[in-house]
């Protein structure tokens, strides 16, 4: 076993998921199952490898730094489950 | 109905020379839809009204003698996960049931400049998470071939509706193989341009690096005109590429004599199914007598692909999809707390596929475990990526099954590791940011098999050349799935 279940809840701690017990056990199971499979990477040597985070790489994409039309707020605020004020409105944090 | 299985070209001249207006003939595709949806069930919203009122505006422009597009007037169908101004835009989720979005995609602005006439929204796997649209949060296609059999994922709606004769032509969304593999469980034509080749503004971001969108259709023909429309740089999308775009159906000529082509033998192996081989074999030995020069080769690192990838692509959707917290749009629950409700909001929308993969990728992600599995999978894609680059110096194009299986039925697989296996020719190709296109092979026990063409960066063309000589010679693209039949 490569994770544990307490591992798999500090996990979904992070992931912000709230899960049931069925599922912090289903996701113990198949994640190890998952990973297992993962192992086979550890057969080659990357050790003189760049890694690749996009496959076609472009550089410094910029433009003039003038002002252009944005998302009106009305719009921006649209689908918000609550608003108040022209501003998005969440449960209280502290 | 008349014009189910007309070519886009056909429909464009039955509008110009006003033998059927654009509101008839939009009529007659919705007909067709309400027909065939009860069975299908390719699409999560139909969008009858605004249908009729672009079809309107196109007829008038025509009885005012203005020259229309080769789309215009002409109904079409979009993924789910393609922003539509004003039009819920759900990605086959809870999370978005209600999402009606303050702009359209590049490519939806595109396609309505060009005239296009969108008819409905269309159903997916979950966030483009899935190889069977089994993992919808509303309902599972059915594969018009076989009704118990899935459509592919995770762009089963886009291909399932072009296959069924419910539209022309559709959008998909790719990220390992989800407009390739649905496009050959569902005998249809489905390319993954180029990455950067198709600005991704308004697409729902699943794996940012490897994320693409095209064109599913019926013919190699319609599939370039689509691309036409679509393709090009958009300022709107930083990983939108600038490049000289040609026009694509120029490539589509009737030759290729002298066409180098290379067959990865490393992709005869790996859970290939015999008659899907079967099939290949024999489109191998139809291009030869065409007169191209077929010779096997070899991609040492692609057994690594499939691992990589499921280390790259979750952990770029846990990180994209941190962003439905019940905030700023979307579905919240009740709880009392800034943070409960987020985890709450989170464990109520999400189904069980997207919150495996948030937890496979936050996992590969957190620290102490980085190194070893986001990284490790980083430099695999380079290994990779220098294969196909190696050998695509020595052959014009690449050619390879689409997928190891026919469509399989509703609920035969359920195991995670093993569907993650049935994207195993399509996802190296997306981690190379490769173009690759999927057409009809032939069939098998009735069921379509598709075939898989990998090209260069941005020869698009050359993949539509080999791919329409084929398709011409062989005239697969004849078949119509049984259900279609006997209603006629």
């Amino acid at each position: 076993m490569k994770i544990s279940q307490q591992e798999i809840e500090h996990i979904a701690l992070l992931a912000r998921l709230k899960l049931t017990p069925e599922e912090i056990n289903l996701y113990t199971e198949q994640l190890n199952s998952i990973l297992e499979c993962f192992d086979m990477l550890n057969r080659i040597d990357t050790t003189n490898v760049e890694p690749t985070a996009h496959a076609v790489e472009l550089y410094n994409v910029l433009r003039e730094d003038e002002v252009q039309p944005s998302l009106p707020r009305e719009k921006a605020l649209q689908n918000a489950p609550q608003a108040e004020d022209g501003f998005f409105k969440v449960p209280r944090i502290v | 109905m008349k014009t189910v299985g007309k070519s886009l070209a056909e429909l464009h001249k039955l509008l110009v020379n006003k033998e059927i207006s654009s509101v008839e003939l939009t009529r007659e595709y919705l007909d067709h839809i309400r027909e065939y949806e009860p069975k299908i069930k390719a699409f999560i919203t139909i969008t009858e009204d605004e249908a009729l009122k672009q079809a309107e505006e196109v007829d008038k422009a025509i009885a005012q003698g203005e020259e229309i597009g080769p789309l215009a007037g002409i109904p079409m169908a979009l993924k789910d996960n393609l922003c539509t101004e004003g039009i819920v835009t759900t990605c086959a989720s809870q999370m978005l049931r209600d999402f009606n979005p303050p702009y359209d995609a590049t490519v939806v602005s595109r396609l309505k400049a060009a005239g296009a006439v969108l008819v409905g929204k269309l159903n997916m796997d979950e966030f483009a998470m899935g190889s069977s649209t089994e993992n919808s949060g509303y309902f599972p296609t059915a594969n018009p071939w076989d009704l118990s059999r899935v459509p592919g994922g995770s762009s089963g709606g886009s291909a399932a509706s072009v296959a069924a004769g419910e539209v022309p032509y559709s959008l998909g969304s790719d990220t390992g193989g989800s407009i390739r593999q649905p496009a050959a469980f569902c005998g249809v034509v489905g390319l993954k341009p180029t990455y950067g080749a198709v600005s991704r503004y308004g697409l729902v971001a699943f794996a940012s690096s490897l994320d693409q969108i095209g064109p599913l259709t019926r013919t190699v023909e319609d599939n370039a005109l689509v691309l036409n429309a679509i393709a090009g740089h958009d300022p709107l999308d930083s990983t939108s590429v600038p490049f000289n775009k040609p026009d694509y159906t120029q490539f589509l000529e009737n030759n290729v004599r002298g066409l180098k082509i290379g067959v990865p033998k490393e992709f005869f192996g790996l859970g290939l199914k015999q008659e899907v081989a079967a099939v290949i074999e024999q489109a191998i030995k139809t291009f030869e007598q065409l007169g191209a020069k077929i010779e096997e080769c070899s991609l040492p690192h692609m057994e690594y692909a499939l691992p990589a990838y499921y280390i790259i692509a979750p952990a770029e959707c846990s990180s994209n999809l941190a962003r439905y917290d019940g905030v700023s749009y979307g579905y919240r629950a009740e709880a009392d707390g800034m943070i409960e409700m987020c985890k709450t909001t989170r464990a109520k929308a999400f189904g069980q596929e997207v919150k495996r993969r948030i937890m496979l990728g936050t996992y590969a992600l957190s620290s102490g475990y980085y190194d070893a599995y986001y990284l490790k999978a980083q430099k695999v894609r380079t290994l990779v990526k220098q294969d196909f680059e190696r050998v695509l110096a020595q052959y014009d194009i690449l050619l390879s099954p689409t997928t190891p299986t026919v469509a399989y039925k509703l609920g035969e697989i359920s195991d995670p590791v093993t569907c993650y296996m049935g994207d195993v020719y399509t996802i190296p190709v997306n981690l190379a940011g490769l173009p690759a296109i999927s057409l009809p092979a032939g069939f098998t026990d009735g069921l379509p098999v598709g075939m898989q063409l990998i090209g260069n960066y941005f020869a698009e063309g050359l993949l539509y050349r080999a791919a329409y000589v084929f398709e011409q010679n062989t005239g697969y693209y004849k078949e119509i799935p049984g259900l279609l039949r006997e209603a006629d």
